[in-house]
Order: structure tokens, then sequence, then C-alpha cells
């Protein structure tokens, strides 16, 4: 790419502005960041008489093990596990109910066909928050309270997926479908040897934003779980301030906070290009 | 656009889409329905019956003032979030897509804050600013101002727009680089031929060309200051001081949950609906449009 | 080995009929090209016969029994699609392999019969690659094999050989007809150029608008088009047509159509014309001319005969014998057409 775009752009110390501009750009984005950072490895009375160091001290074990262990209502191990139960819960269960769904619409003809099409068509965009009350007596009704299936399926109810998977099985030529049947295949055969292997780019892209969404979600599990052994660690977070008028543990919030960020934050890295791949085809 | 080949049969697609019927049905379309039923009714002081009243709720809602002006928190919130979240990502994505190498490496480092949850973000945004022990609270009483969100309105609002900013900047910023990176250098190359400088060629030829993109993370942008931004109020503000940063999805679940009023929850929910779809609809329009180009 | 019957097959696509009735009797080993020029419906025919497209009405006979509702594994059939469409995640071998796995082949006898396949279409050293490692001719290649592996008794071509480049298909053309005679299987093979269909077919299908024309053994159809459309189709370059009124003995309102080989240029003849423009080729030379009332008309003569330069006039003559008479409707109706 060492083309044009250099000619006219790049020249001497517009090209250290650029940097610069960049730098503390990142440096604005960072640093709320390294400050959670310090603060879950500093001792609480340092907190307490402000200014507060910038650089990391030595109580980041104490914080970390104390969080993880008991935190302040409920360890935030089981609130990390229970966080992952419902993000691999949410990512799953809608990439299954969605291959299926589209499978079906895009590989047969059979009534109410297109109704049903309309109708998932209808739930995209329209989020839970908007619905939360009726949605919250449901899930009530049926007794998911406190449980992971109140917290994974009315989050699974959306047709994003859906949509995404109808349109990349457009995309699959016509004879893949017509030889495999000419070899043998029943539908349910083509689907697992053929279609599920090509989808599973889509399927894995799809997985990373869907867990981030899950991973993130605040509102809902607010609502559904009141028992704090339930709680996810994004929703417990604000769960461990005081209500009253003492000073919050901050070490340990902050410890929390980061250990709520590390496991999207590495999916995102990790699965970088998957993830800007899912990101960009999701919102078209 | 159809498949040329489809399987025969009725049973086995039908039994393909249950999963998907069965949940929607359950979790999106009932809700919905009770949510539009409910909002026709108040349920009499014992919870025992409900009264229809009609578009009585809506009325009582419109005359509300708190309500109108929860309307006009969410409307100055969102545009804020969406101005301050776009500008700083173009901004951003303009210096990065100018350099040939290394924007790589900052597209990773600016990326990941998409990671972070609106309600970690707020915590951590809460933390800088927290009025006892916020670092930043700390050096702007060295500077002589008293920063104090708990009790001020603007800073309140403050707060939690540039809360809800920074997470999205990542994703801001990623459209916007793709975006920047689909428009021909050839034609930036003529107008730079043509004797235009930097700041001309953004205005009158980088900026239009990137149009489609800006209009898309318009809506997107609005939709999420709408929700997503819910994690952010209700750890920073909880809505105060006086109701400034109620915007409405946050009064949404003070009503419902906290104030137990469901029939006007109820409206308040339908409104919102309405709203989301208008926006929907425009989103669905513009991206029909796009295919066009 | 199965003999292949079409009777009276109609296709309607809702109140779009796109087959008007086409019946052909297929022989075992028989070697069946349907050719036609793009959207005359020869595709449409074939996937009738592999069971794609359900039938409207008529009936598609394999070895004597109605197919009409067979779904397309159970009629014994294999097919080669023009765009190929192997699995593009399986290796060479699996998607060879593929409908014998679904067949339940035991192992021993899959790998035994994919070797063979792999040995007779040298992709031997292939077996492990995906489709995307492979050149045009060696993905035609496998889906070739793909087909012979599941020893059908009948193949099914649609267009095989168009996505490769001029010099390809000719040697898989070669490839195909060797192929099929050593195998005898019954085959019926779509193309939309009449190259293929002279060199392959022992019999062809000439399709025209939903419609077959004409059918007959290659030679045959060239030397007696029954129609205007087959005697323009078949043949490069096409049979010269002049409006019949002009000829003393052409029918009212027809045309007569003359091949360009069997056209003299010569001081006396029929009718007078002005070289227009030439064409050697090597082995034969076209000479484009324009007659008096205006139409063109190719002449094709051979190398050794001088070239003629543009302008010159000459008068065109050939042989009554190799006249074409067809009438208004484009229907052949002299002598030889009985």
């Amino acid at each position: 790419m060492n083309n044009g775009s250099g000619m006219v752009e790049r020249r001497g110390s517009g090209l250290w502005l650029t940097h610069l501009g960049l730098v503390v750009g990142i440096l604005f984005i960072f640093f709320p960041i390294w400050l959670a950072f310090v603060a879950s490895t500093v001792a609480h009375r340092e907190i307490v008489q402000p200014p507060m160091p910038l650089l990391p001290c030595n109580e980041f074990f104490d914080n970390y093990s104390l969080a993880l262990t008991s935190g302040i209502n409920a360890p935030v191990a089981r609130m990390l596990f229970n966080s992952g139960v419902m993000a691999i819960g949410i990512a799953v269960g809608k990439i299954l109910i969605s291959l299926l769904s589209a499978f079906a619409i895009v590989y047969f003809r059979f009534p109410g066909r297109k109704l049903f099409f309309w109708l998932i068509f209808l739930t995209l965009m329209l989020p839970v928050e908007v619905r939360i009350v009726p949605t919250f007596e449901v899930a009530a009704n049926l007794k998911m309270l406190n449980s992971y299936s109140g917290l994974i399926l009315p989050l699974v109810a959306s047709a994003t997926a859906t949509f995404l998977f109808r349109q990349f099985f457009l995309t699959v030529p016509d004879e893949l479908a017509e030889a495999a049947r000419v070899d043998g295949a029943k539908p349910m055969r083509f689907f697992v040897d053929i279609l599920l292997p090509m989808s599973r780019t889509n399927i894995a892209a799809l997985f990373v934003i869907l867990f981030i969404y899950g991973w993130n979600q605040y509102l809902w599990p607010l609502l559904i779980t009141t028992d704090p052994d339930m709680n996810t660690i994004v929703m417990g977070l604000k769960q461990m301030f005081p209500s009253g008028d003492e000073i919050a543990n901050w070490p340990v919030i902050m410890a929390t906070s980061i250990l709520a960020m590390v496991p999207p934050v590495i999916v995102v890295i990790g699965m970088q290009k998957l993830f800007i791949r899912g990101l960009i085809e999701s919102e078209k | 656009m159809e498949k040329r080949v489809s399987f025969r049969g009725i049973w086995l697609p039908t039994a393909l889409v249950l999963p998907q019927i069965i949940i929607t049905a359950v979790f999106f379309f009932y809700p919905a329905g009770q949510a539009i039923w409910q909002s026709l009714y108040i349920p009499d002081p014992f919870g025992l019956s409900m009264q229809w009243v009609g578009l009585g709720n809506f009325e009582f809602l419109f005359a509300d003032r708190f309500y109108r002006g929860s309307f006009i928190t969410t409307a100055i919130f969102s545009i804020l979030v969406t101005v301050v979240s776009m500008g700083v990502a173009l901004y951003l994505a303009v210096l990065a897509d100018r350099l040939i190498k290394g924007s790589g490496s900052y597209r990773t480092l600016l990326i990941w804050p998409y990671a972070v949850a609106p309600a970690v973000a707020g915590v951590l945004w809460l933390f800088m600013f927290n009025t006892r022990v916020g670092v930043i609270t700390w050096y702007l009483g060295i500077l002589g101002y008293d920063w104090n969100h708990v009790l001020n309105e603007q800073e309140a609002m403050a707060l939690v727009v540039i809360a809800s900013s920074w997470g999205r900047i990542s994703y801001n910023f990623l459209f916007f680089i793709a975006g920047l990176q689909a428009i021909p250098k050839s034609v930036i190359e003529a107008a730079a031929i043509d004797g235009a400088r930097f700041w001309t060629r953004f205005r009158t030829i980088v900026f239009p060309l990137l149009s489609p993109t800006t209009f898309f993370l318009l809506v997107v942008n609005i939709i999420y200051s709408f929700f997503e931004t819910f994690g952010v109020i209700h750890t920073i503000t909880s809505g105060g001081p006086q109701q400034a940063t109620t915007i409405l999805v946050y009064k949404v679940y003070s009503d419902g949950f906290v104030g137990q009023d469901l029939g006007s929850s109820a409206a308040q929910s339908v409104i919102l609906l309405a709203v989301v779809s208008i926006l929907t609809v425009i989103q669905f329009k513009f991206i029909e449009r796009r295919v066009h180009y | 080995m199965a003999t292949v019957a079409l009777e009276n097959l109609k296709k309607s696509f809702g109140q779009n009929e796109v087959i008007h009735g086409v019946s052909v009797d297929i022989e075992e080993g028989e070697f069946i090209v349907i050719v036609g020029p793009s959207g005359c419906g020869k595709s449409t025919l074939l996937r009738m016969v592999a069971g794609l497209e359900t039938v409207t009405s008529g009936i598609v006979r394999i070895s004597g029994r109605s197919v009409n509702d067979d779904e397309p594994m159970d009629r014994d059939i294999a097919m080669v699609f023009q765009n190929y469409a192997l699995y593009p995640h399986m290796s060479v071998f699996d998607n060879m392999a593929y409908g014998l796995k679904i067949a339940k082949v035991p192992h021993i006898e899959i790998n035994e019969r994919v070797s063979n396949t792999a040995r007779l279409l040298q992709l031997e050293e292939f077996l492990k690659r995906k489709p995307r490692e492979l050149s045009g001719g060696q993905r035609q290649r496998v889906a070739m094999g793909r087909a012979i592996v599941r020893k059908p008794s009948v193949f099914l071509f649609d267009e095989p050989l168009s996505n490769l480049d001029a010099k390809l298909r000719v040697q898989m053309r070669l490839e195909i007809k060797a192929l099929q005679r050593d195998l005898g299987v019954t085959s019926l093979y779509v193309t939309h150029d009449q190259v293929e269909a002279m060199t392959l077919a022992d019999r062809m299908v000439v399709m025209n608008n939903g419609f077959a024309d004409q059918i007959g053994k290659p030679l045959d159809v060239y030397a007696n088009p029954q129609t205007v459309f087959v005697a323009g189709f078949i043949g490069s370059p096409p049979t010269n047509f002049l409006d019949a009124s002009q000829f003393a003995a052409g029918p009212a309102g027809g045309t007569i159509g003359i091949r360009p080989e069997h056209i003299r240029l010569s001081a006396k003849g029929r009718l007078e014309a002005w070289v227009t423009s030439t064409e050697p080729l090597g082995a034969d030379t076209l000479v484009h001319l324009r007659v008096a009332g205006g139409s063109l008309v190719t002449v094709r003569q051979d190398a050794s005969a001088a070239i003629p330069p543009e302008g010159t006039s000459f008068c065109l003559d050939w042989n009554e014998s190799d006249t074409l008479f067809f009438n208004a409707e484009g229907k052949r109706i002299d002598a030889a057409s009985g």
C-alpha cells in the first residue's frame, strides 16, 4: 500500500503531528483504565486521602484475592462465572436458533414462511429495554428469577443473527445444495456437512459480537437477579457501593472493574479480525 | 433474492423455526402486546383489578412536567453523546488514515474500549470524578474549581455524557476508518493536484464521500444513547440530581420497578417503542438507498 | 447402463410455459447433447431429468420406470455442474467420497473406488487438496470424478466446460468423449457451443424457445437441418439465407439456405455479389460479399484459391442439391427433408 496516499498525505512535520494527535487520543482513552488499574493495586487508606498515586503499588495480590474470594456481597469469582454462563449462553443460544431458522427460511418453501420472515424482521432493533416491565413479568411467571435461563432466554429473542445468516446463506451457490441432493444428502445432512462448515467464519465472528453483548448486559440482570450469588459481574459492580454515607471500598471495586473488562477485552483483541468483520457485517 | 432450489417438506422447516418462534413469542411479542395493553389501564390501589382508562396514561404523561423534562433531557443527552463520540472518533480516524505504517497498531489500541461495558465505564469515570476521592476532582480543586456532580445538574450531565461517549469512540472509529479507506485514493490525489490543501480536501471531498457512514453512525449512536447508556446513568447519577439525567429508558425503569406505577411505565414503553420504530424505519430507508451507491 | 425416455415433457414457471413438450428416446450408452442458445430451456430440461426441477406434465423414464416423483438420489444419476459445485471445505477425496459415504458404502470400497477414479482422471496427487488450491481444469476433473465414482447409470452434464479457457476446453472435450466411450454410461450433455455438440454427440437435440427443433446424428443435422433456426445455429460460419422470391424454384414467402462451403465464386452463376471483406483463417478463407438485394453472404473457399481483393464483383453459384428450402414458418420443405 505504499502508493499515492503517502505522496499526498504524509510530509515532514505533519507526520509527527499526526502521531502526536493519535497518542493524545489514546492517552485519553487509556487514562481511566490506567487509573482503575492503579487503584486496584493500592491500599484503601491511600485512596481516602487524595490525591491517589498515579503509579501501581504493591497491594495487587491482596485486593484481587479479596475480590475474587469474598468480594463485598458475593465472591467476584462467582460473578465472573455467572457472566461467563450468561455471555456464552446468549451467544450459543442465539447462534443455534438463528442457524436453524435461517436454514429453514432460505432452503425451504413452506406455508407461513413469508409471515415468519416479517415477524422476526420486526424484532430487529427493538431492545429489551423497551418492553422491560412485561418481559420481567413473563420471566417471573415462568419462575425464571435468579436463574440462568432467566438471564439468557429473553435476550435470545431477537433476530439480528437470523438475518445475518440468511444473508450469508443466500450467497452460497445454489449448485452446492443441488450437488448435495444429487449426492443423496437429505436436508439436515446438507446443513450439517456442507452449510455449517462453510459458515464457520461467520459463526465465529458473530460469537465474538454476541459474547460481548451478553457479557456487558446491565439492566436485565439487574432486574432478574436479586440473589447476590446470581449477580453478573457488570451489574454486581454497582451493588458493591455502600448505600449509606461511608466511603466505598475502591481498591476492591476497581479490582472488580478490571476483572469485568478482562474477558471481553481478551476476546476482542484475540479475535480482532473476526470481531471487526462481525461488527461491520452485522450492522450492514 | 431467492434460492432457485429448495428442499421439500413442511414439518422439518416448521420444526426448524419453532425454537425461534417460541422464544420470540414468549419474550418479545407477548410482552410487547402486554405493554400496549397495560398502557391502557391503571391498577386499583390493592392491585386486584385493572381499570380501563383509554389514553388516560398517555394524557397524564404528557401533562407531567417531569416526563416532558425527561424528553428534553434525552434529546440533549443523546445529541451530546452522538456529537462527542463521533467527533473524537472522526478526528482519530482521519489521523490514523493519514498513516501508511502503524495505523494497524493504533487501531488495535483504539478498539478495545468497545469491550468495556457502559456500566463499567460509568464506574471508572465515577471514580475519577468522585466528590471525595476522585483524582480529577482533587486536581480541579487545586485549580480552584469545586466539582460536584452530585449537586450540580450541568456537571452531572457532563459526566454521564463523557462516560457514555468514551466507550463508544472505538465503535465509531472502526466504521469511520473503514469508510475512509473505501474512498479511492485517486480522487484525493486529483484534488491535491487541483491545488486543494488538506483541510479543503477534507471539507469538499472526504467528508461528503463519507456521508453514508456518518449518517449510518448518527442513527446507530442515537439508538445507543437511548438504551445502552442505562448502565452509565444508573451507576453514576441514578438519574439525579433533581432528575437532571433521567433519560426516557431510565424513567421506564424507575417508574416501573422503583415506583411500581405499571400503567405509566407501560405507556412510556409504548412511546419509546414508537420512537425506536421511527428511527429504525429511517435507518432501513437509508440502508436501501445505500445499496444503490 | 440405462435407457432414458422423455415423453412429451413440459415445464411451466407460474403461467409461463418454458418447455412445450419434448420427447426423446435415449438408448443405453448413448451420448446425447442438448444444444441451443441461452434461454432455450436446455438446462431446465436437464434439471427435470436430474429431479432438481419438478415436471409440469409428461414423464421422465429411466430404464423404463417413471421417476417423476423420485428425489435426485433415487434416480441413479450423477451430475456435473457448470461451476463444478465442489464443496469448498472438503478435500478432493472427500468431495468424491461424499455421495458414497451417504450411501453407506463400506470404507474400504470407498477408498478403492475413489483412488481408481482419481487414477483414471490423473488426480491422485491432488486428493488431499482443497478445491481452491486447484486450477480450473483440475476442478473440472474433480467434478467429473465425483460423478464417475458413484457408478451411476446416467451422467448429466450442465455446460461443464464453459468456465474453462479455449485450449483446455478442447482437451477436456476429448477426455470426456473418451471417458464416456470407455465407461459406456448413458449421458445427457447440455451446451450452447455447437462445436462441442457436433464433436461429442452420438445424437443431438437442438433446442429453440422450448421446442426440440431437431433430433439426430450431428452430421445428419448439419446436412439436413429441419428448420431455419437449426440451419443457422449449427455450423460456423452459419448458413446463408436468401429471400426465396428471387429464385424461380423458391417457395412463396419462404427462404433458401446454402452453406458457405457450397457456394462457388465464378464468372457466371445465379447471383451477382461484391466482396466486402475477407478473413484468411489458414486452412481456408472466409469471403464476405454483398448481393444485389443488400443481403450479406459468406463463402468458405479453400486456402489454395486466390484471395479476392475487396470490391471485386463475382457471380455466386451452387448446386441445386445443396439448396435448402424453407417455408414462411421456417420449416424445411424440399424433397430431402422427407
